[in-house]
């Protein structure tokens, strides 16, 4: 009988802490622990040189300071080598007038690309696809995004997860659909009998005992 | 922005940091704070200060050594 030699690999999930790495970087060489006390969203693209990824990274510095004000840095990753990132970015620079502000890991040898789960042999064996990770103060992973190789990500999204994500931090709330930063939260549902009946008798606005929102 | 050259010396965020630890800061996130560079950039440039031999570190707290002072003389 044929042996089928599979290998599994098992994938960061929310919730749990985000795997520690030591990788060479155009910063030098950055761990992730460098990171703790501050939020981390760590990204991969397929490939420096390449359209989409270059109208992505513009995208990513033009959002980089929204994010400083978040307490977010961006820490980029791909298979490429330290040499064709810096050529890249400063070819980015040359070319557009946009100065890349943020490190870029060389992953050649792939180790940190597997820690993740960013290659997909399905949509390519070699490049890592357009992941997104979003680790926070604790080095908790508390989102993931991937986008296939032909679709550029959307920031204004990454922005919106950022901020939906420290809202429920800070207020122990959750937020509803295309929720935006001022709109309506909602307050996390009552898990007894009695916290139901208590719920519609606050001033809160109520679809139903199970939906109520409310303004911070 | 690595903080050592290939060359050994120190590069201008290395030297600003040097500077720093050479005014009494010690821990990264007041180094940070005073030089302005970002914590995660103090971390891992203190590390290479440190292994440089440029710093040390005891605890979490770090100082300048005495050949990383003789080089912002």
């Amino acid at each position: 009988m044929e042996e089928i030699n599979k290998q599994i690999i098992s994938l960061p999930r929310l919730g749990e802490p985000a795997p520690g790495f030591e990788a060479i970087t155009t910063d030098g060489v950055l761990k992730l622990e460098d990171y703790k006390g501050g939020w981390l969203i760590l990204f991969s693209h397929p490939a420096d040189f390449t359209p989409v990824c270059t109208t992505e990274f513009i995208a990513f510095a033009e959002i980089y300071p929204e994010l400083q004000k978040r307490g977010v840095e961006l820490l980029g990753l791909s298979v490429d080598s330290v040499s064709s990132h810096i050529a890249w970015v400063r070819n980015v620079e040359e070319k557009t007038g946009v100065k890349i502000p943020f490190p870029i890991i060389a992953d050649l040898d792939k180790e940190v690309s597997m820690l993740y789960g960013m290659i997909h042999p399905g949509q390519s064996k070699t490049e890592t696809v357009r992941c997104v990770f979003i680790i926070d103060h604790n080095q908790i992973i508390r989102a993931i995004l991937y986008y296939p190789l032909t679709t550029g990500r959307n920031m204004d999204e990454i922005i919106r997860i950022i901020d939906c994500l420290q809202t429920t931090d800070e207020h122990r709330v959750a937020t509803p659909a295309n929720w935006q930063p001022g709109e309506e939260v909602i307050i996390p549902q009552p898990a007894t009998q009695e916290g139901a009946e208590e719920r519609l008798k606050q001033d809160y606005e109520c679809i139903d005992w199970y939906l109520c929102k409310k303004k911070l | 922005m690595a903080c050592i050259s290939p060359d050994g010396s120190p590069t201008e965020t290395g030297t600003r940091m040097l500077r720093a630890l050479s005014s009494g800061l010690g821990y990264p996130e007041e180094i940070a704070q005073d030089t302005g560079i970002p914590l995660f950039r103090v971390r891992s440039g203190l590390r290479e200060l440190n292994k440089a031999g440029l710093a040390s570190q005891n605890n979490d707290r770090h100082e300048i050594t005495e050949k990383g002072a003789k080089l912002i003389e």
